[in-house]
């Protein structure tokens, strides 16, 4: 008997030894993985930005072409100078052109209250959220263009937190935020400081809001490419 | 006994890095609840032959099926979205501290006796 229950407790063991060598493997090879897999990440994040660098400068030359192809193109006749108007007058609407007038200035940062013991520390930071309510209001008090840390917000710029940053137009952000808005300067001013209005919630949690007003406030144009890929314009009469 | 125990378990570390097995990372939280079982079963025995009551059905039957069960219901768990792998830790976490304590006492006593 005796023989028998060394031989199993032998037995067990060398089991037990396996498992705990392939479970040590496994969380060694893990760890390993992800810090290779982040250095690989980042070294792609890097040629990707570079690229993305040279492809903005290609945008703004083949711009500025383009500007001189309409001018020259506007001289010879009276059709093409109103045409050069009206693409104009639509390139301001959907976001192209920089833009100047009165306006305010919105500047928002965390807190730098110390975060009570207890209290979640994430209410201390400024949010997505945050962001999009003083956006709304400044729209709803009849903002003409508004800009995020000098990312023109039109209708297709999204306001998203990644992390601990912000992205806005697909640039990363984080804080201090800066919102430029063209518009009447007290309405604007009016609108965020309602009572109970956003700057007011947002003080509460000692976010510092700073609103300047300014006679002169430029605001640069979007500089992305717009193209829809899925929409189609419908024509009237045709089957829906 | 213990001498049994250690170098038999350094044989299984050996083997074990020597072996390349591979398990998917999704399972090794079923892996180490087994092992946990398994460290359990190897504790009970300890204390079980120092009392004088080794079983050794029981032990082989003790370590195999608690690391089944205990990998299954972790499995179970999942699948069903409730965190079963926490009572699998907890009682078995719990009862190694019980069999350390035993063994713990039944050799000091045998100390004491000299």
């Amino acid at each position: 008997m005796k023989k028998s229950v060394y031989i199993s407790v032998a037995l067990v063991s060398i089991v037990l030894g396996i498992m705990l060598s392939t479970q040590f493997k496994i969380v060694k090879k893990s760890g390993v993985v992800t810090v290779q897999r982040a250095d690989e990440l980042a070294a792609q994040l890097k040629e990707l930005q570079s690229e993305k660098d040279a492809l903005l400068k290609q945008i703004n030359d083949l711009e500025t072409k383009i500007n001189a192809y309409e001018d020259s193109a506007s001289k010879n006749s009276v059709i093409t100078q109103t045409l050069k108007n009206d693409a104009e007058k639509y390139k301001e609407l959907a976001g192209l052109t920089d833009l100047q007038g009165p306006g305010v200035i919105v500047t928002i940062n965390d807190s730098k209250e110390a975060v009570p013991p207890g209290q979640d520390p994430n209410l201390f930071l400024v949010h997505d959220e945050d962001l999009l309510r003083v956006v709304n209001e400044l729209r709803a008090a009849g903002a003409e263009a508004i800009s995020l840390n000098d990312q023109r917000l039109i209708a297709t710029s999204e306001i998203r937190c990644v992390g601990p940053t912000v992205n806005v137009n697909s640039v990363r952000f984080s804080a201090p935020y800066v919102i430029k808005a063209i518009g009447d300067p007290d309405t604007l001013e009016a609108a965020l400081k309602l009572k109970g209005g956003v700057v007011d919630t947002l003080a509460t949690w000692g976010i510092e809001v700073n609103i300047k007003k300014s006679h002169n406030i430029l605001i640069k144009k979007y500089d992305g490419v717009i193209k829809f890929k899925y929409a189609k314009p419908l024509v009237e009469g045709e089957n829906k | 006994m213990a001498y049994i125990i250690i170098v038999s378990l350094l044989i299984g570390i050996v083997i074990g890095f020597i072996l390349p097995i591979n398990i998917p990372s999704t399972y090794v939280s079923y892996l180490s609840v087994a092992i946990l079982a398994a460290l359990d079963s190897v504790f009970g025995g300890i204390r079980a032959s120092l009392e004088e009551k080794f079983d050794n059905l029981i032990f082989i039957t003790g370590f195999f099926g608690n690391a089944i069960l205990a990998g299954g219901l972790a499995y179970i768990g999942d699948v069903l979205g409730v965190p079963i792998y926490l009572a699998a830790i907890f009682v078995f976490g719990s009862r190694l501290f019980v069999n350390f304590a035993y063994i713990r006492r039944y050799l000091l006593d045998k100390m004491r006796k000299r």
